[in-house]
C-alpha cells in the first residue's frame, strides 16, 4: 500500500512538473506593452546575511511606488512590484531574475543591493533584454568589464574606485595632508581596490604613502600594526575596509594616543561603529557615503521628512539610494519611446541632470552615475560635518 | 627602544589571553589525554555571559568575570557529564571526534540564539578607561587589569595543584590513573574538578577579551582556541608552566611578526611554529620526552 501510494505521489509529481514547464514559456508575450500597469521587478536581500541593505533599499523603493503612483503613476499607468527575497544568494538571485522576466513579465528590475548579486542577474537581464538597476552595487567592473559594455545594467552608485579617489582628494585637499597611511583589508575586493585607488591619486597629488598594512576580516588584534605605524611620520590614516574591523582599529588607535584624523569610505556607515569604537575615539573621523541626513538640500529634507511620516525613523544611505533607483527607473519609463525592454534601456542610458536624493546625475557611456560624493566628518561618533566634493 | 616596549606589553596582553586559555587544554590533556577541542567555545560563552552580564545586568567588571567564572564552571563539568565521561573507556579518536562536535555544536547552537552579528560590550567606565603615558609608552588600565588577572589567576591555580588535596589528587591522576585509583583516589570527580578549573579561566579569558578589545561573536573562540592549543604543545601540553610560558611566546610571535614584519604572515607563523616542535621536539620546550609504555 505504501508502495503503491509512493508510486502515486512521484506521478503527481511528474505531471505537475510537466505542467510547470509546458506553462512557462506562454506567459512572457504578456509584456509591460499594453498592460494597464507597469511591473517592475524586485529582487533584493531580505534575508540572510547582507538582509539589512536588501531591506532598507526595498523600504525607500516602496515609498517612491507610493508617491509616483499617488501623483499619477508613470503616463497613467499604475507602478506595480513584483518582490521576491533572494536570501542573499547569488544562485537564488539568478533563478528570481529568470523568473520575473520570463514569467512574471517585469519591465525593468531594480536589484540586488550587493556588487556580487547583481552581477549574476546581469546575463539574464542581457539575454532578456530586461535592464536591471541597482542602488547599491560598487564594485568597479559592475556594468563594464574586458569584455566591453553590459548593456542591460545600470546603477546609480558610484564605484569603488571613485571613492578611493575622492577620499584622496579630501585627505589632500580639505585636510592638507601630505603623508598617508593605509591599514587595509586584504581580504575583500572592496578593501584593496580603496587602498589602490588611494594610493593612486594621494600620490599623483604630491603626497606620500608612509606605510600599508594590512589585516583579514575578523581580526581583532591591531595592536601591534598600530604601534608599528606609530613611528612613522604621518598626518592621516585611510582604512579601506568594513565598520567590524575599522571600528576595533579606530578604537585601538585612539588608545595608543594616536589622534590624527581617520578616513574611510561607505563600509564605516553602520551604527555599530559606534558601539565598537565608542564615542570618545570617534572624533576626526571621515568617511566618503552617497547621501548624509545633514544634508540641507531642498531635496533631501522633502526624503527624510515622508520616509520618517511612513516608518517612523532617520533614513539611511541605503534607503535613499533605494528611493532614488525606483524614481530613476519610473523617470526613464516615462521618458521611453515604447514600453519594452530595450526602449528602457535607451532612456535610462540617456538620462540627464536627474535630481535625486543621493545627489543630480547624468549616466555616463559606461551606464554609471557622474555625481558627487558626500564626506561626513564624525564628532564624538554623531554625523557633525559634511563635504560634497568631485562633481 | 619605546617602540619595542610598547610591542612588549602588546605582546604580554595578547600573551596573557592565550595563557589563560592554554592552561585548560593543557590540564585536560594532562589528566584524560583529550585534546579538549570544546574548551575553546567555553572561552566564548565566557565572552557572552559577562556581554550579558554588563549589559542587561549592569553589574561592573569584576562581578561580570566572576559570574563567567562560575557559569564556565557548571558549562564545563556539564560538557564532561555528558559528552566524554560515557566514553571514558572508549578509543582515543572517538572522544577527540566527541570534542569537535561539541565544539561545532556550542558554536553554531550559539549562533542560533545570539544571531551571527558582532557584538560590542557597553562602554567601560570608571578606572577602565584610564591611560598612562610612560615616556613614549602608552599604557591603558585595561591591559594592566588583563595582566593583574592573569597572575592572580594563575597563582591561585599553582596554590591548588600544589598544595591542597584535591590538587594532589590531580596530579596523580595524570601521572598514572589506575594507580591513582588503586589508591583510593575519586578519579571521576578530580577529573570533573579539572574541567571545572580549566573552564573557569576560559570564562575569564573571555571576558578579558570583551573588554579589551570590545568585540564578540560566536565563532571568536576558533582561532584563538588553536593558537593557545600551539601555545600549550608548545610549552609541552599537559604541564601548567608550559601552558603559560607557551601563551607569552605565542603573544609575543605574533605582536613580534606583525609589528617588524609583515602582519599578514602572522596566523602563518604561529602555524609554521607548530609544525616545528612537533618535527623537532614533540614532547613541547618543558617536556621530558618519555617512551610511550605498549
Amino acid at each position: 500500500m505504501k508502495k503503491l501510494l509512493s508510486v502515486f505521489l512521484v506521478l503527481v509529481l511528474m505531471a505537475a512538473a510537466l505542467v510547470g514547464c509546458s506553462k512557462a514559456p506562454s506567459q512572457p508575450a504578456a509584456s509591460g506593452a499594453d498592460a494597464e500597469e507597469i511591473k517592475i521587478g524586485i529582487n533584493y536581500e531580505l534575508s540572510g546575511g547582507v538582509a539589512a541593505y536588501g531591506q532598507a533599499n526595498l523600504e525607500g523603493i516602496e515609498l517612491a511606488v507610493e508617491q509616483i503612483n499617488a501623483a499619477g503613476g508613470v503616463d497613467g499607468k499604475m507602478i506595480k512590484l513584483v518582490t521576491y527575497d533572494n536570501k542573499s544568494d547569488h544562485a537564488e538571485a539568478t533563478t528570481l531574475a529568470n523568473r520575473m522576466m520570463t514569467q512574471d513579465g517585469v519591465l525593468a528590475a531594480i536589484g540586488p543591493a550587493t556588487s556580487g548579486a547583481f552581477k549574476a542577474t546581469i546575463p539574464v537581464a542581457e539575454k532578456n533584454e530586461v535592464p536591471v538597476v541597482s542602488g547599491s552595487a560598487t564594485a568597479d567592473d559592475v556594468t563594464v568589464d574586458d569584455k566591453g559594455l553590459k548593456e542591460y545594467a545600470f546603477r546609480i552608485c558610484f564605484n569603488d574606485s571613485y571613492q578611493g579617489t575622492a577620499m584622496a582628494d579630501f585627505a589632500m585637499n580639505t585636510l592638507g595632508a601630505k603623508n598617508a597611511v593605509i591599514i587595509m583589508d586584504s581580504s575583500s575586493d572592496y578593501g584593496k581596490g580603496l587602498a589602490k585607488n588611494f594610493k593612486e591619486q594621494f600620490e599623483r597629488n604630491g603626497g606620500k604613502v608612509v606605510a600599508e598594512e594590512s589585516y583579514v576580516e575578523k581580526d581583532t588584534e591591531f595592536n601591534a600594526i598600530l604601534t608599528k605605524i606609530k613611528g612613522e611620520d604621518f598626518d592621516v590614516i585611510f582604512i579601506p575596509g568594513y565598520y567590524e574591523e575599522a571600528g576595533l582599529i579606530i578604537k585601538q588607535a585612539r588608545a595608543q594616543g594616536i589622534d590624527t584624523p581617520i578616513l574611510g569610505a561607505d563600509g564605516f556607515d553602520s551604527p555599530d561603529l559606534l558601539e565598537l569604537a565608542g564615542a570618545d575615539a570617534l572624533n576626526d573621523v571621515y568617511f566618503s557615503n552617497h547621501y548624509s541626513s545633514l544634508d540641507q538640500d531642498p531635496v533631501v529634507l522633502k526624503f527624510i521628512e515622508d520616509f520618517k511620516a511612513k516608518y517612523g525613523k532617520d533614513p539611511n544611505a541605503f534607503h535613499a539610494l533605494g528611493y532614488d533607483a525606483m524614481k530613476f527607473v519610473a523617470d526613464a519609463v516615462g521618458r521611453a519611446a515604447n514600453l519594452d525592454g530595450p526602449s528602457v534601456k535607451d532612456a535610462l542610458a540617456s538620462t540627464e541632470n536627474f535630481v535625486g536624493v543621493t545627489g543630480s546625475f547624468s549616466i555616463d557611456e559606461n551606464h554609471n552615475p557622474v555625481k558627487s560624493i558626500v564626506v561626513i566628518g564624525l564628532k564624538d561618533g554623531v554625523q557633525d560635518s559634511i563635504t560634497r566634493s568631485g562633481e | 627602544m619605546g617602540q619595542f616596549l610598547q610591542q612588549v606589553l602588546n605582546s604580554i596582553s595578547i600573551g596573557s589571553i592565550y595563557a589563560l586559555i592554554a592552561l585548560g587544554y593543557t590540564m585536560v590533556y594532562g589528566i584524560i589525554r583529550l585534546i579538549n577541542f570544546a574548551h575553546a567555545s567555553v572561552y566564548m560563552l565566557g565572552a557572552y555571559i559577562g556581554y550579558f552580564a554588563m549589559t542587561y545586568f549592569g553589574l561592573g567588571f569584576f562581578p561580570a568575570i566572576l559570574i563567567a567564572m562560575v557559569l564556565c564552571t557548571i558549562i564545563g563539568v556539564l560538557i564532561e557529564k555528558i559528552a566524554y565521561k560515557p566514553l571514558r573507556n572508549a578509543t582515543r579518536i572517538a572522544v577527540l571526534i566527541t570534542a569537535i562536535g561539541v565544539s561545532m555544536l556550542i558554536e553554531y547552537g550559539m549562533m542560533f540564539f545570539v544571531k551571527a552579528n558582532v557584538r560590542s560590550y557597553p562602554p567601560m567606565t570608571g578606572f577602565l578607561t584610564k591611560t598612562f603615558t610612560l615616556g613614549s609608552m602608552t599604557i591603558t588600565t585595561q591591559q594592566i587589569l588583563i595582566l593583574v588577572v592573569t597572575i592572580v589567576l594563575m597563582v591561585i591555580l599553582q596554590f591548588v595543584v600544589r598544595t591542597t588535596r584535591i590538587g594532589k589528587a590531580m596530579r596523580a591522576v595524570s601521572q598514572d590513573r589506575d594507580a591513582a585509583e588503586l589508591m583510593g583516589i575519586d578519579v571521576n570527580s578530580t577529573i570533573s574538578f579539572t574541567f571545572a578549573i580549566g573552564s573557569a579561566l576560559a570564562g575569564a579569558a573571555g571576558v578579558l577579551v570583551g573588554v579589551y578589545y570590545n568585540s564578540i561573536n560566536p565563532l571568536m573562540g576558533m582561532l584563538p582556541g588553536l593558537k593557545a592549543f600551539v601555545a600549550a604543545v608548545f610549552g609541552g601540553i599537559g604541564l601548567i608552566p608550559g601552558a603559560v610560558l607557551g601563551g607569552y611566546f605565542i603573544g609575543a610571535v605574533e605582536v613580534f611578526v606583525a609589528g617588524y614584519g609583515n602582519s599578514m604572515y602572522r596566523d602563518a607563523v604561529v602555524f609554521a611554529i607548530l609544525i616545528l616542535v612537533l618535527i623537532i621536539k614533540p614532547a613541547g620546550l618543558l617536556g621530558k620526552s618519555t617512551r610511550e609504555k605498549v
